[in-house]
């Protein structure tokens, strides 16, 4: 199939949030090295907080993404709080009258996502934060579109720009939030939110990917 | 690590439990947890005043609630922006139907909540302007005056801001005071060790024995310079050169000035540096209306200092010469 049904699609969201949990560690790890080391606890706080908000009332991918992003928005403060609650819900608003998200759909789901957080945040690419994740992947998404790829293939493509963005923030010089304080010295280690981003991305293109097959 | 805690991650929660208990003659909580407010918000008639920032700098920011100050606080994890709904929920506690102003610091993350939570009490009919502080010099040059961090100068805009609500002015004019005020302020600090968010285990960046960083943010952002560490009359001279050009403060000026520890100074030192600093303004012919000293904006356990000065005209004088009754600052 080329698409797959809004009411299918909460799943999605449990995958994301399972993501960030097996993760968080990690992300606190990295995030140590550069910030202050909170990162993982709280994006697990925010994830597993959605996870207990998300009752039997909660039906579909879009009614999931709004209450995940409700959370991260209202309850997790800081930066990524925000940031990525903006995301989630952005995302949300573009699918809630949706019975079924085809790759238009997505593209426009995703370009908003991208919208929202990079009017917020105001990081451009090279400023060595998610935004080197997420830009890189939304384009090679919509490349893929355009090359009349089908919506496994675009998914596909955009899992693996994120990972090449993610990547190539080792070798940035922080220049926004709270890791641009370390100048010089914040260069030679990964930025946690562009990690998290990955994460995020991945996580969507895999589980997308797997009700499109099945 | 050598604290006083419990849990490392519930520092913010155990402080506000003790905080609300010792001060239930000022201060009371509200339905979050998260947002404190003064005992008598909302203040009938009047408009109300609302801050909020990371924990970790006490007595800023829950400290500075109070008569002729603060009406509510929100109040975030150590060193981390409050939730957007902490700050909405300050507003809904400070809100007489007179509006709200709220007054923060020029941060990534406060600037992202404070603009959601805007949003929101405006969809509820609670009307929110913002002013926001940034008032620290060494954090970027005066032609990107709008990149600067706030930081102890955010007390200076909140006695100010306070002040004039308190006085009966309209929201306009509790916005225009509060910028005036912030407008008229120059800040800069001075560390000598790092510190320790009591969560991460260890500390956030180092600094030498011997050597001082000169500029240093509240975060232990980096400042302009690190240097040997000079005599504090030596120090007093390096903070006034990098604020009076700024602003600039001249001859004939009259100001107040704030010296505040970063949290591990000996208020003693603090006395030491001020006693230079008055001299040199005095030789310059700057003239101290008031002055502040003591602990008043820190930065958990680091050891510095930051100086504040606020120049005065005479509504800035009348306001902050009026009465105030808070924990962070007294004034009868």
């Amino acid at each position: 199939m080329d698409y797959f049904y809004n009411n299918k699609g909460v799943g999605i969201v449990l995958g994301l949030i399972k993501t960030i949990q097996d993760n968080k560690d990690y992300l606190s790890e990295i995030d140590g090295a550069l910030g202050d080391g909170d990162h993982g606890i709280n994006m697990n706080k925010g994830f597993t907080l959605c996870k207990e908000r998300l009752t039997a009332d909660v039906t579909d991918f879009s009614k999931a993404l709004k209450t995940l992003g409700r959370v991260l928005l209202m309850e997790i403060g800081g930066s990524m709080g925000p940031l990525y609650g903006t995301f989630f819900i952005e995302m949300s608003k573009k699918c809630a009258d949706k019975e079924t998200i085809d790759k238009n759909t997505f593209k426009e789901m995703i370009e908003a996502a991208l919208n929202g957080i990079s009017t917020l945040g105001k990081a451009k690419v090279g400023d060595k934060t998610l935004i080197d994740t997420l830009v890189p992947a939304v384009e090679a998404y919509n490349k893929a579109l355009a090359e009349g790829k089908d919506f496994s293939g675009a998914l596909i493509e955009m899992k693996a720009a994120a990972e090449k963005g993610k990547d190539s923030t080792k070798d940035m010089v922080a220049k926004i939030g709270r890791a641009s304080r370390l100048g010089e010295r914040s260069r030679g280690v990964l930025d946690a939110g562009s990690i998290s981003c990955y994460l995020i991305i991945a996580s969507i293109s895999d589980s997308i990917k797997a009700l499109l097959e099945s | 690590m050598q604290r006083i805690i419990n849990d490392p991650d519930k520092v913010v929660e155990d402080m506000l439990e003790g905080f609300l208990k010792v001060h239930k003659d000022l201060v009371v909580k509200t339905d979050n947890p998260r947002t404190i407010k003064y005992k008598n918000a909302p203040v009938e008639g009047k408009v109300g005043v609302v801050t909020g920032g990371g924990s970790g700098h006490k007595p800023a920011f829950i400290g500075y609630t109070g008569r002729n100050m603060l009406d509510a606080v929100a109040v975030g994890e150590v060193f981390s922006s409050p939730t957007a709904k902490a700050f909405y929920d300050a507003f809904r506690a400070a809100d007489s139907g007179k509006g709200v102003a709220c007054l923060y610091g020029n941060y990534a993350g406060d600037n992202m909540n404070v603009k959601m939570a805007v949003d929101i009490a405006e969809e509820d009919g609670i009307e929110v302007k913002t002013v926001v502080a940034n008032d620290d010099v060494a954090s970027a040059p005066i032609t990107e005056r709008e990149k600067r961090r706030g930081v102890a100068g955010e007390i200076f805009m909140w006695k100010i801001g306070g002040a004039k609500a308190a006085k009966g002015g309209s929201l306009d004019e509790v916005i225009a005071a509060a910028q005036k005020a912030i407008d008229n302020t120059r800040s800069v600090g001075i560390g000598l060790t790092s510190c320790t968010i009591p969560a991460v285990g260890k500390p956030n960046f180092k600094i030498e024995n011997g050597t001082m960083e000169v500029g240093i943010g509240h975060h232990g952002e980096p400042g302009i310079k690190v240097t040997e560490l000079k005599t504090a009359d030596e120090i007093a001279q390096i903070m006034l050169e990098i604020i009076l050009p700024d602003y600039p403060f001249v001859a004939g000026d009259e100001v107040a000035v704030l010296l505040s520890g970063l949290g591990a100074t000996p208020v003693m030192e603090l006395y030491i540096l001020y006693s230079k600093v008055e001299a040199l303004l005095q030789e310059r012919g700057i003239k101290v209306h008031r002055s502040y000293v003591g602990n008043y904006f820190t930065s958990l356990e680091m050891m510095g200092a930051t100086l504040t000065i606020m120049k005065l005209d005479n509504e800035l004088k009348d306001l902050l010469d009026m009465e105030a009754d808070s924990i962070g600052l007294k004034q009868f």
